[in-house]
């Protein structure tokens, strides 16, 4: 049964989804679609700090933690590349498995003083936020749709305000340079919006939808187009028909296995990689199936050109 | 805390159960330190963590299978089993991935990692439903336990662990040219899809086997920090090897040992901390590439070129005081020295303070300098290997005279005696000790 639960869950599942993807686009255009994977694991440290210091779990300072550790994450990467001369993949792989380490151990320690379970952390539980309510205007939406709206606008404003400088930064960072835009500033601009996006969106829905977020929709909208612009909007939709699918999905597949429930957000991975494998095989230009019908439907090409006698 | 007795008792190994904890931890390390060492060489570290993360679904699956079967859906080789078939797939998506698209070897793990992660999730979540079965242990395979090994599990990971060493040591020349010219290894005939296949192979059996001890996000801890660690202090790949085994297998002994000593410790973040650890000490402090002994060695080189650059200045000045005669040690004004090179005074000062230590100075009257005689000799010398490079540079590498100045103050630092007299030889016979010759071009004020 459909009910009002359901579309808060839809509702707060595409805001999460549209506000990774935007910034996802241009990860997956730097080569750096692993970073998402590398701060969602990285600010556990920082979770766990900023609880032990206020003592509650109060959003506010989680959520600060949370961010200086991702941009601390997106800063030691940067450095053990540039002093050590290590790659970008090894470097970033040592910092954020360090930080889980360190964040893991300080959550067994506070394990026996309050529920701060590492899985729920980065699982996150989509499904409950429909409970978790803020009057707005003399509405009662959930406090994870307000949170995830807010970011979304925050990405949208400085992607647009700043969009030309990005789009020069991301495929030219050596002419940005030159031209006076700052590619370094750019990057560490994208790194905090990145991280701030992963930790407000994961506090309410959980890490494993903003992984996906943050490259599937990108890598989607790539297959389908070269336009910097259409790719953007090509991702946003891809981002929000997972988070419907997704959630259809959660009620609907279990049913068919004999299972009772699962999660919405690990469907709305799922369902991100299948609209993904339809734009693989199927996208105009470079789908599997679309190139290989092209190739057995065009006319042979003659070996040698026939002479139109225009000599 | 634990008191002497109970440290000595673990690293002694005499407890049975700490025995198999510690030497399962050290082998995966060796092993993982070994394959670890490849990816990175191959620049795909971040395989393993896209592989680890696309085990899940597969543990999911099989406890359902084995449950559906009427066990209690804990046997770990089945749940590996299950693990390395769905890695497997994750990998084989990977490469039809980055085969068949223009997308890039990141988006593709990223891909695997997420949607795979995804769906062991939402099963795992399913299957927890599943009535008469348990399925809490299933997490620790996301966060690593190492107390609920017994020994069918030691066995199963030592044998494996061994096995991917044995490999990786059998195939290093294979890999070795597979991961420093992949094109030029399928040029000579080597099957190199075959031996991409074998080593991503060989990194699904690490990863899975530390998977019950470290926990699938920790163990791409262990594939990647010893071979990066290994990488500050060597060259060569052999050494490489050598060290990062050494580091993978120290880090999981030191880590299984420290969490053993303190049981609220979880291991495999333990040990990632010591792997962390390791690495840090070998990034600053590794004599071959660690950052300390460069920023040293670069700081020692600089002071060679000031006391080189002061030495030759020195000796253009007194050329100047001679004129046509022969040049004499003397000594000058203080200020000459800013008119042949831009130093800041500061910088001088620096320069003056050394060249004292050095016995190159003799005391004078305040704004004169003068040169000691051994100063003054080794100035000579400096002036004289400045001017047969130039010479060489005009004679040889067609340099105009006016640049060349510059491009003999790159080089000339690091002539050795051997240079030395090779270019003395190449521009007519040997020198007479201790003669300079004159400048092939003006030296005038800068």
């Amino acid at each position: 049964m459909w009910t009002s639960f359901d579309t808060w869950i839809v509702v707060v599942g595409s805001l999460c989804a549209v506000a990774c993807a935007l910034p996802g686009c241009f990860l997956v255009l730097r080569k750096m679609s692993m970073m998402g994977d590398a701060i969602s694991h990285a600010v556990l440290p920082g979770l766990a700090i900023a609880f032990y210091i206020t003592g509650t779990r109060a959003s506010i300072p989680m959520f600060l933690g949370a961010a200086l550790a991702g941009l601390l994450t997106a800063l030691f990467t940067q450095w053990i590349m540039r002093f050590g001369n290590v790659d970008r993949g090894a470097a970033m792989g040592i910092v954020f498995t360090t930080l889980f380490a360190i964040g893991l151990i300080l959550i067994r320690q506070a394990a026996d003083h309050v529920d701060l379970d590492p899985g729920c952390v980065l699982y996150g539980a989509i499904e409950l936020t429909p409970l978790d309510t803020v009057s707005v205007g003399g509405f009662d939406i959930p406090r994870a749709a307000l949170v995830n709206g807010i970011i979304l606008l925050v990405n949208l404003l400085f992607l647009t305000l700043l969009y030309k400088e990005f789009k020069l930064s991301s495929f030219d960072p050596d002419l940005a340079d030159t031209l006076g835009y700052s590619s370094g500033f750019l990057h560490y601009l994208l790194m905090t919006l990145v991280a701030v996006t992963t930790v407000a969106a994961f506090e309410s829905v959980g890490s494993i939808i903003v992984i996906a977020m943050l490259i599937v929709p990108p890598a989607t909208a790539l297959l389908l187009t070269h336009d910097l612009l259409k790719m953007l909007i090509i991702a946003a939709a891809a981002a929000v028909l997972a988070a419907v699918t997704g959630h259809l999905g959660a009620i609907v597949v279990p049913g068919w296995f004999g299972f009772e429930s699962t999660t919405t957000s690990g469907m709305i991975a799922l369902a991100s990689g299948l609209i993904f494998l339809l734009a693989w095989l199927f996208s105009p230009d470079q789908g599997i199936i679309t190139r290989q019908f092209r190739r057995d439907l065009a006319p042979p090409v003659p070996l040698s050109e026939p002479d139109t006698g225009t000599s | 805390m634990p008191d002497l007795s109970d440290i000595l008792e673990v690293l002694l190994l005499q407890n049975y159960n700490t025995r198999l904890v510690v030497l399962s931890t050290t082998l995966l390390g060796i092993a993982a330190g070994l394959v670890g060492s490849f990816l990175l060489l191959r620049k795909r570290s971040l395989m393993g963590d896209a592989l680890s993360h696309a085990t899940l679904p597969g543990i999911a699956i099989a406890f359902a299978v084995m449950i559906s079967l009427g066990g209690d859906g804990k046997s770990l080789p089945a749940l590996l089993l299950g693990a390395t078939i769905s890695g497997v797939a994750g990998i084989a998506t990977m490469l039809l991935i980055r085969n068949t698209t223009k997308l890039r070897d990141d988006v593709a793990m990223g891909f695997v990692l997420s949607v795979f992660f995804g769906v062991g999730v939402a099963s795992l979540r399913m299957v927890q439903t599943l009535p008469g079965a348990s399925a809490a242990g299933l997490e620790s395979f996301i966060y690593g336990k190492t107390a609920g090994m017994v020994q069918s599990d030691f066995l199963l990971i030592a044998l494996v662990a061994a096995v991917a060493s044995l490999v990786s040591i059998l195939f290093l020349k294979e890999f070795l040219i597979l991961c420093f010219d992949d094109g030029y290894a399928a040029a000579q005939g080597w099957p190199t899809i075959f031996l991409d296949v074998l080593l991503l192979g060989l990194v699904t059996a690490v990863t899975v086997i530390g998977l019950q001890s470290v926990g699938l996000i920790l163990v791409i801890a262990f594939l990647i920090t010893p071979p990066t660690a290994a990488r500050f202090w060597t060259q060569r790949l052999l050494p490489m090897l050598l060290i990062s085994a050494l580091i993978g297998g120290a880090s999981g002994w030191l880590g299984a040992v420290i969490s053993a000593l303190t049981p609220q410790l979880p291991a495999g973040a333990v040990i990632v901390l010591v792997a962390a650890a390791l690495f840090l000490i070998s990034m600053l402090f590794a004599p071959t590439r660690g950052v300390l002994p460069r920023i040293l060695s670069q700081a020692a080189l600089r002071r060679k070129e000031d006391r080189q650059h002061f030495l030759r200045a020195v000796y253009e000045i007194l050329e100047d005081q001679a004129g046509e005669g022969p040049v004499a040690n003397r000594s000058f004004p203080y200020e000459a020295l800013f008119a042949k090179r831009s130093w800041t005074p500061s910088q001088l000062r620096g320069i003056l303070r050394i060249a004292c230590r050095e016995d190159h100075l003799e005391p004078t009257p305040p704004g004169r300098l003068r040169l000691s005689e051994p100063g003054f000799g080794e100035a000579a010398r400096v002036t004289r290997n400045h001017r047969l490079w130039e010479t060489y540079l005009i004679q040889y590498a067609d340099v105009a005279p006016g640049h060349v100045d510059r491009d003999a103050d790159m080089v000339e630092h690091i002539l050795g005696a051997e240079l030395v007299r090779e270019l003395e030889v190449k521009l007519g016979g040997p020198l007479p000790d201790q003669t300079v010759p004159p400048s092939p071009h003006l030296v005038g004020d800068r």
